[in-house]
């Protein structure tokens, strides 16, 4: 690089907020909108609903401002740079189009109960919308499976898992079954899996912004509170054991996923640190839920999404902080759940 | 769903006195001095592993996840990490990237081979401290090329390669090189490659926190300028024009780099970008950095770089933002003088 001529050029800087510019060929208005470069850049940007704007219009209009935080009130990186997922970080355009050139395929796996139908109706409307979807249901009643309308490029596979009644409320099993399906058939049917717990349903957009090699959630009780108050698994006699001068964040169990293969990696991990547990008499505390918690401070995650991702509206309420509410429990005492 | 609702608010609160810090929690970025003076830090909290107690250990720093750095952006809308000071925490990547190797190329062609004592010396200092690193230099003058000692694990590799009249001939040929040394070479010896000027030093830490799939670094005199100021190529008839209303950030064409096979592609269409252009009778009006800056444009990188780690004290006000200098420039009559 060299200075050269540069002393003609307009610098030490140009002063005051960047500048307010209308790109006149935009061909839509929300892309119009969106070229308006203000403080709120970034809020503005992500508008919600489907995006019309054109291609080519989409990369170019947004500038990208160095000197304004695109969150000031979170943290938005952690501290081996894995990005922390929040509304205003991101562009979802530019998402879009890196996970559609490679024509990625997400797989969608639910612990079974609760109204599957609700969440694949949800899903139909918020989840990886514009992307190739595989809803994987594992059932010990396959006829049971409601039918719902899919969107194109988007399956639902029926996985028949035998055994009594009893292991659908064992969320415990949930890793033993997803580590033998990512061998039995995932790694060769999907690119990325996303793993859910029951009793959710879909708000608002969750899509490809989530996806890379490994992530997890945090807890909405837990992104406020301090280290020694997390959760974990204090026993050192558990194989999810974790100190209480230890650990990143608490995350929970109802949301994790990543490549095939590193979610093969972790199941699996998790299901052999129960197995150990149970040979010794111990269950941990929360569960797998807490073996979760003990593989992703040994394995940083390579992305970490924020409560908005899976939020309780009813116990939590909706605070500033969280701009979007985009995975849901269900209210438990709602007679028509549907409508909320 | 676990036992806490607090509001948000009421914890915030809380940890800012827990950490004995008094300043304002929120400080809304609206509302930081736009003056060309520099942006005037309010004093917001700000998560630096630097203020643990336990910087050094693993798991031990506390990351709350609702604080943030709040007077600079580190992330791009695509999720790439922009690395400045404060931000990464050394001790858990340096575990990550253990066993790496780095190749850091640089080109010392006719009077340049002066800065290389200093250069080698202040890499040995700063740069990969405890990963296996390779320097390639490639030079007309492989008897001039100093000796430095250098510490476990690294070594010099002297590449020669002929020189050329023009200076621009020089930085753009560095392109056609290093992508033909990426294939013969690179791929087979190192894990990431480092591509920089020669009339520079290290003065602070440059470690595996730039490393990734591909990284570009932020000109350090164009981090503030709008985007229809950036030096972008403007002429239609180049191959690295860009449109006044296009471009992200302006990169610096003396600091790139990523895994092997990243650069190589980068490279490769930047070599390829200025023989169509010389074909066509026309060179970008800043050479090999044009065409960088279109290849990155419409391939994001996965990391972007600071201005600390690209900086030149002489020509710039330092801002009080910029709390590292790691990579800086030489002054070129310093070196006149050496000689």
């Amino acid at each position: 690089w060299s200075w050269g001529s540069r002393s003609a050029l307009s610098w030490p800087f140009s002063s005051g907020s960047p500048a307010v510019r209308a790109r006149a060929s935009c061909d839509s208005l929300q892309c119009i909108a969106a070229c308006f470069v203000t403080q709120h850049l970034l809020h503005l940007a992500e508008s919600p609903g489907p995006l019309v704007c054109s291609p080519s219009c989409q990369l170019t209009c947004r500038r990208v401002a160095l000197l304004r935080c695109s969150r000031n009130d979170v943290l938005v990186l952690t501290p081996w740079l894995a990005p922390i997922v929040w509304e205003g970080t991101f562009n979802t355009d530019i998402l879009n189009e890196q996970f559609r050139l490679r024509n990625t395929t997400i797989g969608l796996t639910r612990t079974e109960g609760g109204d599957r139908e609700l969440f694949l109706q949800t899903a139909e409307k918020h989840f990886m919308v514009g992307h190739r979807v595989t809803y994987y249901v594992f059932t010990d009643r396959p006829a049971a499976v409601p039918r719902v309308p899919l969107g194109e490029g988007r399956r639902v596979v029926v996985l028949e898992v035998l055994g009594g009644p009893r292991w659908q409320d064992v969320s415990m099993q949930r890793m033993a079954v997803i580590s033998r399906f990512c061998e039995q058939r995932f790694l060769r049917e999907v690119d990325y899996l996303v793993c859910a717990d029951v009793d959710m349903k879909f708000r608002d957009h969750v899509g490809v912004e989530i996806l890379s090699p490994l992530f997890g959630t945090l807890h909405p009780s837990f992104y406020g509170a301090a280290r020694k108050d997390f959760t974990y698994e204090r026993r050192p006699r558990s194989q999810a054991h974790i100190p209480r001068d230890q650990g990143d964040f608490y995350y929970m169990g109802a949301l994790f996923g990543g490549s095939v293969a590193e979610v093969h990696r972790l199941t699996s991990a998790c299901h052999q640190a129960m197995a150990i547990d149970q040979a010794n008499g111990i269950e941990a505390v929360w569960h797998d839920e807490s073996h979760l918690n003990r593989y992703l401070l040994d394995h940083k995650p390579t992305k970490v999404l924020s409560p908005e991702y899976l939020w309780d509206q009813q116990l939590l309420g909706w605070p500033r902080v969280m701009k979007k509410l985009r995975f849901v429990a269900v209210p438990k005492n709602h007679q028509d759940i549907r409508a909320t | 769903m676990g036992c806490c609702s607090l509001r948000a608010d009421e914890v915030m609160w809380r940890r800012a006195r827990s950490w004995g810090i008094w300043s304002p929690v929120f400080s809304p970025c609206s509302s930081r001095g736009s003056s060309s003076a520099g942006i005037i830090s309010s004093g917001a909290f700000t998560y630096s592993p630097l203020s643990c107690s336990c910087f050094h250990a693993l798991h031990t720093c506390e990351a709350p996840a609702w604080m943030s750095t709040a007077d600079v952006l580190v992330m791009t809308p695509w999720f790439a990490p922009i690395i400045w000071d404060g931000v990464f925490d050394s001790a858990i990547l340096d575990a990550q990237f253990e066993s790496t190797t780095i190749g850091l190329t640089v080109f010392a062609i006719k009077k340049y081979v002066v800065f290389l004592e200093l250069f080698l010396q202040t890499a040995e200092k700063h740069f990969m401290v405890g990963h296996r690193v390779t320097y390639y230099v490639f030079t007309d003058r492989p008897a001039n090329v100093p000796s430095v000692p250098l510490a476990e694990g690294r070594q010099v590799v002297v590449l020669e390669v002929r020189n050329y009249a023009r200076w621009q001939d020089v930085s753009m040929h560095r392109m056609k090189t290093i992508s033909n040394f990426s294939q013969e070479r690179f791929l087979r010896e190192v894990d990431y490659l480092v591509c920089v000027d020669v009339d520079m030093k290290f003065s602070d830490h440059v470690g595996v926190e730039i490393l990734s799939p591909f990284f570009g670094t932020l000109h350090p005199g164009f981090y503030r300028a709008a985007r229809n100021d950036f030096t972008y190529e403007r002429r239609p008839r180049s191959q690295a024009y860009i449109p006044r209303d296009e471009g992200d950030f302006y990169y610096a064409g003396g600091f790139f780099g990523g895994s092997v096979v990243e650069v190589l592609q980068l490279t490769t269409a930047c070599h390829q970008a200025m023989v169509v252009n010389q074909a066509n009778g026309i060179e970008a009006v800043w050479h090999d950095e044009s065409h960088l800056n279109r290849y990155l444009l419409y391939h994001k990188p996965t990391k972007v770089l600071s201005p600390e780690y690209l900086w030149d004290e002489r020509m710039l006000q330092r801002p009080p933002f910029l709390r590292r200098l790691r990579y800086v420039a030489v002054p070129k009559n310093h070196a006149e003088i050496r000689h």
